[in-house]
């Protein structure tokens, strides 16, 4: 019997045919001029591919965003987009305009409404709503990107590549692209003889073209002080003695709401004042907030790791070497593929806002016309069951595990602390505490295999409402748990529901606690406990080293 | 939009006059509410007037008011509360505020 031979190299096959289409369109090593970007485009991908936009928090390939918008729908359509963030116009156009017809994401805040509508009239097949470390993680083996659009600081004419301090996802697409002979292109500020540092190696990289503007950046991670309110600051104090303080908890993330910005302003006047200073908050693993600044200059946090940068916080972060990540070039570099992961399995505790919790404890931020996904919130808001080393914080919280005798034994194992703090009512009187989750009637409608639930009761440790501290972990049972939610639950439809007997009980067992259980004078949840009220004070904090953006300066 | 007035009479179980003749937090900004406590012998009882343009939570006013006076079991008073949409999470704080400056205030 006579068999053709394999071919075991089509890829790269494929590969070189692509680059050879693109020939005409190379000046100078792998540089393409912005002009004919367009036209390099529709030379490399071909209809169907799988192409991923780069789309992180604080840069976007918006350059090359926009040109796959603008490419000829005979010769590119159907195209698979495959990346961690829907969150420009141009991301959605794509499909609008029918060169792509497919999506598999995490993250789509801004693009929230419209992707729910696309998906609704059939202009979008929605894959799935992935977190950040399964979407990279499936870059590896069912998603990988054919064509992959970068974005970075700045480029030589070999295609070495400085990522600047928002390093963020650019690694993790070059690399599982390259490695599966994939193309990738890059938009760079600008175009230098030498680059200040090599984040992404020039063998890596396809083509650069020099952006006609400076990619887009938003500053996600800037909280105004100055809109802080009397609540969240009730809600910080009875997280930092109830929760940071009760379980000494050192390793930690805080992500972009107002109330950890509330907690990070607190630091320096009400946990100091509980001595709290070097037992609680020294490892953080988040962006550099710049509400950050007074906890870091009062010498509470010995480091940081980054996801990303924020804007205005370059100068800064690079006069705190010893807190940053900083490289011997002297800049910080991020990365959300190794923050997520120290967030999975090296922080003691995940703590974030939700905008609604069911009666059993699961949480989501979708509504029935938003598809907003998660982002990262699902990796560190679980309790990572690939954990083995102890940390004080962790154990204390698996000893008081309700549930643990009837799962593991007699063994003694931790576990992670993972909190949500809430508003029993949010602005136009919206229940942050529901019977059902919006996100069921969004599946139901966008034709979901899965409710996009955020948080699911089962890793949820933590309830914080201005009612109190619910310590679910320690309830025994479902009814418990549902019992300890009504408590913190206010005067939501779930709260009305609260047995008054039954809360005491709770409380007599440590299950619930109010402000006054804890000790708290709520007569003190007021802004003169803030470290710094203003943006401005801020700015002085920092020594004149934080540089706002401009709609943050009001003075 | 039009505002609306309810009022609420409590007879607190156990019930510790209000201390001070006045007492004032607060402010009518939007998402808050400013409230008054005068001083007046309602033979144990406590009345409460709320002005606020909100329509449909009469009765999430009533709980929240009633709690109030369950826990500080507050008596001989006239307390008038003046809203612009505030959350009953900010209602409940600033009462307990108020009260619990006055109590202070008395000691």
């Amino acid at each position: 019997m006579t068999t053709e031979p394999k071919i075991w190299n089509t890829l790269e096959r494929d590969y070189r045919e692509r680059i050879e289409a693109a020939r005409p369109y190379v000046m100078d090593g792998k540089v393409v001029e912005a002009g004919d970007a367009v036209k390099l485009l529709e030379a490399v991908i071909r209809p169907g591919d799988k192409v991923n936009i780069e789309g992180d928090n604080q840069k976007q390939a918006d350059f090359l965003a926009q040109c796959l918008c603008e490419v000829d729908t005979e010769k590119v359509h159907d195209l698979h987009m495959v990346q961690s963030v829907l969150s420009i116009p141009a991301h959605l156009d794509v499909f609008d305009k029918g060169i792509a017809k497919k999506v598999d994401f995490s993250f789509s805040g801004p693009q929230a409404g419209r992707l729910a509508e696309y998906v609704r009239d059939g202009k979008i097949e929605l894959g799935a709503i992935h977190t950040y470390l399964e979407l990279y993680g499936r870059y590896f083996v069912d998603l990988t990107p054919r064509v992959a659009l970068c974005v970075g600081v700045s480029a030589d004419r070999n295609g070495n590549i400085y990522t600047g301090f928002n390093t963020e996802d650019t690694a993790v697409i070059a690399e599982a692209v390259k490695f599966h002979q994939g193309i990738v292109i890059v938009q760079v500020n600008e175009l230098v003889d030498e680059v200040p540092r090599v984040d992404i190696p020039g063998d890596w990289v396809d083509f650069v073209i020099q952006a006609p503007r400076p990619f887009y950046i938003e500053p996600l991670f800037t909280r105004d002080p100055a809109l802080i309110t009397d609540s969240q600051i009730l809600r910080a104090m009875m997280v930092i003695k109830g929760i940071y303080g009760e379980y000494g908890i050192q390793r930690l993330n805080h992500g972009i709401g107002f109330d950890t910005a509330a907690i990070e302003l607190l630091l320096p006047t009400y946990g100091e004042e509980l001595g709290l200073k070097g037992k609680i908050c020294s490892y953080f693993v988040t962006n550099p907030h710049p509400t950050l600044i007074p906890a870091i200059e009062s010498g509470w946090v010995k480091t940081m790791y980054c996801f990303g940068g924020e804007a205005g916080m370059a100068d800064y972060v690079q006069a705190r070497p010893d807190v940053f990540f900083i490289g011997p070039d002297g800049t910080m570099r991020s990365n959300r593929d190794y923050a997520q992961t120290a967030g999975h399995y090296a922080l003691d505790m995940f703590i974030g806002g939700t905008l609604q919790i069911d009666k059993y404890g699961n949480s989501s931020t979708a509504t029935a016309s938003r598809i907003a996904g998660f982002g990262g919130a699902p990796n560190m808001g679980c309790d990572a069951k690939g954990r083995r080393h102890a940390t004080p914080g962790w154990m204390k919280c698996g000893e008081e595990y309700g549930m643990h005798d009837e799962l593991v034994g007699d063994l003694p194992r931790g576990k992670r602390l993972v909190v949500q703090l809430q508003e029993t009512f949010r602005e136009k009187m919206a229940p942050g505490f529901v019977d059902k989750l919006d996100a069921v009637a969004l599946a139901e409608n966008a034709g979901l295999d899965l409710p996009p639930v955020m948080i699911y009761s089962d890793d949820l440790t933590h309830i914080v409402t201005e009612e109190g501290i619910a310590y679910l972990h320690k309830c025994t049972s479902m009814a418990d748990r549902m019992a300890a939610i009504r408590a913190v639950a206010g005067f939501t439809e779930v709260g009305m529901a609260e047995d008054p007997a039954e809360t005491a009980a709770l409380r007599e067992r440590g299950i619930f606690k109010t402000p006054a259980d804890l000790g708290i004078d709520v007569r003190r949840a007021n802004r003169d406990l803030l470290a710094a009220k203003s943006v401005k004070d801020l700015v002085n904090w920092s020594g004149g080293l934080y540089n706002p953006p401009a709609k943050f300066r009001n003075w | 939009m039009a505002l609306r007035e309810l009022n609420f009479t409590f007879t607190p179980d156990e019930p510790r006059p209000f201390p001070v003749g006045w007492s004032h937090r607060g402010v009518v900004g939007s998402g808050d509410m400013e409230v008054m406590f005068e001083q007046r012998d309602l033979g144990g009882d406590v009345q409460i007037k709320v002005c606020t343009p909100v329509v449909g939570f009469d009765e999430v006013w009533e709980r929240v008011l009633d709690r109030f006076v369950r826990e500080s079991q507050v008596s001989d008073a006239v307390i008038e509360i003046n809203d612009n949409n505030a959350t009953p999470v900010v209602v409940s704080m600033r009462m307990r505020q108020a009260m619990e400056e006055a109590r202070k205030e008395a000691e």
